[in-house]
């Protein structure tokens, strides 16, 4: 019997769940004023709801079909697992799309897919659901769409048309881990493909000889996803992994998705609670590259390739790296500040617009929503000086969280 | 002591036009009595206009910074009781200090910012947590929905632009006890008055909440997170949010039992995709003895680990017979994306010397040294790095091939790492530069500069005396190649 709507819908997003991608930032604004249309993209995303695994829910994240004929040892949807399967037709996607968009349940469409008879196939079904969205309903929401690595470069190329953003996870850091629990997977088609889209991206940035108006492309970028604790990575590895895919394909982000147990589940792989305080130490650590200008090897070494789990990676720095405190609040330099665990980017632009008025004192510091008991060990302010640091042996224990291990369920 | 009443529901001008009169008559906050009255009075009109002193001719025009102005808009739209008296504060403390709103240590400025804060993110989950219902039969053909929204601030008439510029195809209206906003197609309309709740209902909401459901992950719970963003004052009008108890007392049970069922044998289908899947793992070897199927076979090559963080094997390119074969170093950023060499800022260096040359480039044979691009990530960049003698010898087996096949009779080293790869000696390049050296096989070997010497150069006469001397080797190439040739 053919299963309903409804049926296939919680199948379909059953099987979506484990990217962890949602944003719908980032993208051009537009909205539907002139057109009388639907849709807006207005730079930030929104956020429309939250599940109690306390991840937003922005897009409709569906699959089309969860049939696939690749067999990765993670993934829900790998051929030799035993889960329901299912799919939807186009029509079927672009109704849901529209009717969620226009109940503001959602921001747009996240649309992916297991891999049916080609990438070509593949990829040509989910083109055809955007240019429906885009072309005949006029939609302008935000649309996310998976790219097949291996499909046809006029397929990216409509597909990059109607995205906001295209993207294509690589799951594991290293080729060897992709080798083994994804042997269809090629790592480096993926890296090629990644390459390319970089390539696609900026050619369309560039104003052409006949406008100076750039083509839209995938305006929000690329992203990709690494799972964290599947295969035996460290934290060194997987970041470094990420700071090669910042670098080399201007990449918008890297999720990093802790390994989670799922319905039939692959002997080859660790039945565990998934790593949670891992993998938001390593978007703290990634936040760190990104805006801190720490370096990689800065946040790992020293820490045998696995961060801290009872702090955070700003703060095991601080602690490794003593000497380089205090810092005067009143005449360091923004690179310094920002190195201070408690001070973020935009406290630390507070601090500098406000100092050149007056010097600041803890209470300023205070009012600028600066946590004291975090950053008063590490700074000097207008009438405070700090015992020195590394007289203070204790100082650890100052921060330290409650130790919370990780059980086997 | 002046009294101000005012109906205090986010309407800005009502209290810019009393501070400014208050301002212009010079009476200072501390004279001021801001009181509000609420809507009931604007209602019944049963308060008079405010007695608002006359204002002091030689006074100076009230000027604000422009910051000020989006602040204190903000800051009205709270439910805050003080924040008329401590936005005229501020607004007092402006004319003699310009600058204040930078001083965000500031109490005042700290105040208002955070109470604008509350507003913004109150605004913001407005945007979020509004949920349309349908209602039945259109009107000239446009689709009506309704929502029930219950913000904490009145900010019903700051967002509901934002729901005209999404939700311009339907008529919608958004009632609130702050308010409601609604949308024909052509006009705008907010209505201060409180709301009315009439519990509409729609049948999508069971397609919304079955997704709700689904998509959560019963194997991280993450509770606080959840409230931080979705706090309990939103759930009442949220159609999934009743799912929420329940989908947190089974998560447990539900993690256990995919735990506990074992992993099933594969599906049927599973077995013939795999045998499918058989023929297409072997490669089929090209044509062996062309340079087409040694290239094929670097694609694939692992001899260093460099590949692991290269995107792709860049292997030369150029006519098999090419009598002359030009060798770089390795690959650069851009060449690393194409999968071509010299097609980076070095490769249009090198362009441009080939054409003072008057030497075509599809008549060379280009390949470098190292065929997969060594470097070190730095924030949104790619740092070169020099390959290391290792790497270089790993390679050599690739270039040695190219050699082999493409039987050039003139090789130029472009760079120490080039002359390296190619001569197995160290030498300093300035010794050797521009010097011809017999090789085996009747070969020559020319080493000269590698292009990217000229973008590294910051001294603007000493690169064009080196620009001119690359040009003077190139032309030397040409016209060894058209004699040997």
């Amino acid at each position: 019997m053919k299963k309903s709507l409804q049926q296939r819908l919680a199948i379909l997003s059953d099987a979506a769940k484990y990217d962890a991608s949602c944003a719908s930032s980032g993208t051009v604004k537009r909205d539907s004023v002139a057109s009388g249309g639907l849709g807006s993209t207005e730079g930030a995303g929104i956020c429309h709801a939250y599940a109690p695994d306390g991840r937003c829910i922005s897009l409709l994240k569906i699959l089309l079909t969860n049939f696939c004929i690749f067999d990765c040892a993670y993934c829900i949807n790998r051929s030799s697992s035993n889960v329901e399967r299912a799919r939807f037709t186009p029509e079927e996607v672009v109704w849901l799309t529209l009717e969620f968009y226009r109940r503001n349940y959602i921001e747009g469409l996240f649309l992916s897919s297991g891999i049916i008879r080609s990438p070509d196939h593949t990829m040509g079904e989910m083109v055809r659901v955007a240019r429906e969205l885009r072309t005949v309903h006029g939609f302008r929401g935000y649309i996310h769409l998976k790219s097949i690595p291996d499909a046809a470069p006029e397929l990216i190329e409509e597909a990059g048309l109607y995205a906001d953003r295209l993207s294509l996870n690589i799951e594991l850091p290293t080729d060897a881990g992709i080798g083994r629990f994804a042997p269809e997977k090629r790592p480096d088609g993926i890296r090629r493909a990644m390459g390319d889209l970089r390539r696609k991206i900026e050619a369309a940035d560039d104003p052409t000889l006949q406008t100076k108006r750039r083509k839209r492309f995938v305006p929000g970028g690329q992203s990709t996803q690494m799972i964290v604790g599947a295969d035996g990575a460290d934290d060194a590895t997987i970041l470094k992994t990420s700071a090669r895919l910042y670098g080399s394909y201007g990449l918008k982000r890297v999720y990093y998705s802790a390994f989670s147990p799922i319905p039939d589940a692959s002997r080859a792989l660790p039945l565990i609670k998934p790593p949670l305080v891992r993998e938001h130490r390593l978007y703290q650590a990634d936040w760190l590259y990104r805006f801190y200008g720490f370096g990689v090897d800065e946040i790992t070494s020293g820490t045998g390739g696995m961060l801290d789990l009872d702090m955070d990676p700003k703060l095991a720095w601080a602690l490794a790296n003593r000497d380089a405190f205090p810092m005067n609040v009143n005449r360091a330099e923004r690179e310094r500040l920002l190195r201070v665990p408690g001070l973020g980017t935009k406290t630390v632009d507070a601090i500098l617009s406000s100092r050149r008025f007056r010097r600041l004192r803890l209470e300023d510091l205070a009012r600028l929503g600066v946590s004291l008991r975090k950053v008063r060990a590490f700074i000097e302010a207008e009438g405070w000086t700090p015992r020195r640091l590394a007289d203070r042996a204790d100082l650890k224990t100052l921060f330290a969280r409650k130790p919370e291990q990780l059980s086997l369920l | 002591m002046h009294t101000i009443p005012l109906v205090g529901r986010g309407d800005f001008s009502e209290w810019r036009d009393a501070a400014r009169a208050l301002a212009a008559a010079g009476i200072s906050p501390r004279e001021a009595d801001w009181r509000i009255c609420g809507v009931e009075h604007e209602l019944f009109d049963a308060v008079a206009p405010p007695q608002l002193p006359k204002p002091d001719a030689a006074a100076p025009p009230l000027t604000v910074p422009p910051a000020f102005l989006p602040l204190a808009e903000a800051v009205v739209c709270h439910t805050e009781p003080g924040r008329f008296h401590m936005l005229y504060r501020l607004l007092w403390r402006l004319q003699s200090d310009r600058r204040l709103l930078e001083l965000t240590a500031d109490k005042d400025v700290a105040w208002a910012r955070l109470l604008a804060k509350n507003v913004h993110r109150d605004s913001h989950k407005m945007t979020a947590f509004v949920r349309f219902k349908e209602i039945a039969g259109e009107t000239a053909g446009r689709r009506r929905f309704f929502a029930w929204f219950e913000p904490s601030h009145f900010v019903v008439a700051r967002t509901a632009p934002f729901f005209r510029r999404r939700f311009a195809d339907m008529d919608w209206i958004i009632a609130t006890p702050n308010g409601t906003a609604s949308w024909d197609g052509e006009t705008l309309i907010f209505d201060t008055r409180p709301g009315e709740n009439p519990g509409h209902g729609d049948p999508t909401d069971e397609l919304w909440r079955t997704y709700y459901a689904s998509i959560f992950n019963p194997a991280r719970l993450k509770l606080k997170a959840m409230q931080a963003e979705m706090p309990k004052k939103y759930w009442r009008n949220l159609p999934e949010a009743d799912l929420i108890p329940e989908m947190i007392a089974n998560a447990e049970a539900n993690v256990r039992a995919m735990a506990e069922r074992a992993a099933s044998d594969p599906p049927l289908f599973h077995y013939r995709l795999q045998e499918a899947a058989q023929p297409l793992s072997q490669i089929v070897p090209a044509g062996a003895g062309t340079i087409e199927a040694v290239r094929e076979e670097a694609r694939h090559c692992t001899r260093c680990p460099l590949h692991c963080t290269a995107t792709q094997t860049v292997f030369g390119e150029g006519p098999q017979d090419a009598s002359v074969m030009m060798v770089g170093e390795q690959p650069g950023d851009q060449e690393d994306l194409a999968g071509r060499p010299f097609v980076g800022p070095a490769g249009k260096v090198f362009d441009a010397v080939l054409k003072e040359a008057g030497i075509p480039r599809p008549s060379l044979y280009l390949t470098n040294a190292v065929k997969h691009f060594k470097y070190e990530p730095r924030g949104k960049r790619r740092i070169h790095q020099k390959p290391d003698r290792g790497e270089i010898d790993h390679c050599r087996w690739w270039l040695a091939k190219e050699v082999e096949l493409v039987k050039p009779r003139l090789i130029v080293a472009m760079g120490a790492t080039a002359l390296y790869a190619l001569s197995g000696e160290q030498r300093p390049l300035n010794q050797v530069r521009g010097k011809p050296i017999a090789m085996q096989g009747d070969m020559v070997l020319y080493p000269t500069i590698h292009p990217s010497y000229l973008l590294r150069l910051p001294n603007e006469a000493e690169r064009q005396r080196q620009h001119a001397l690359f040009v003077e080797d190139m032309l030397m190439v040409g016209h060894l190649k058209e004699t040997m040739g």
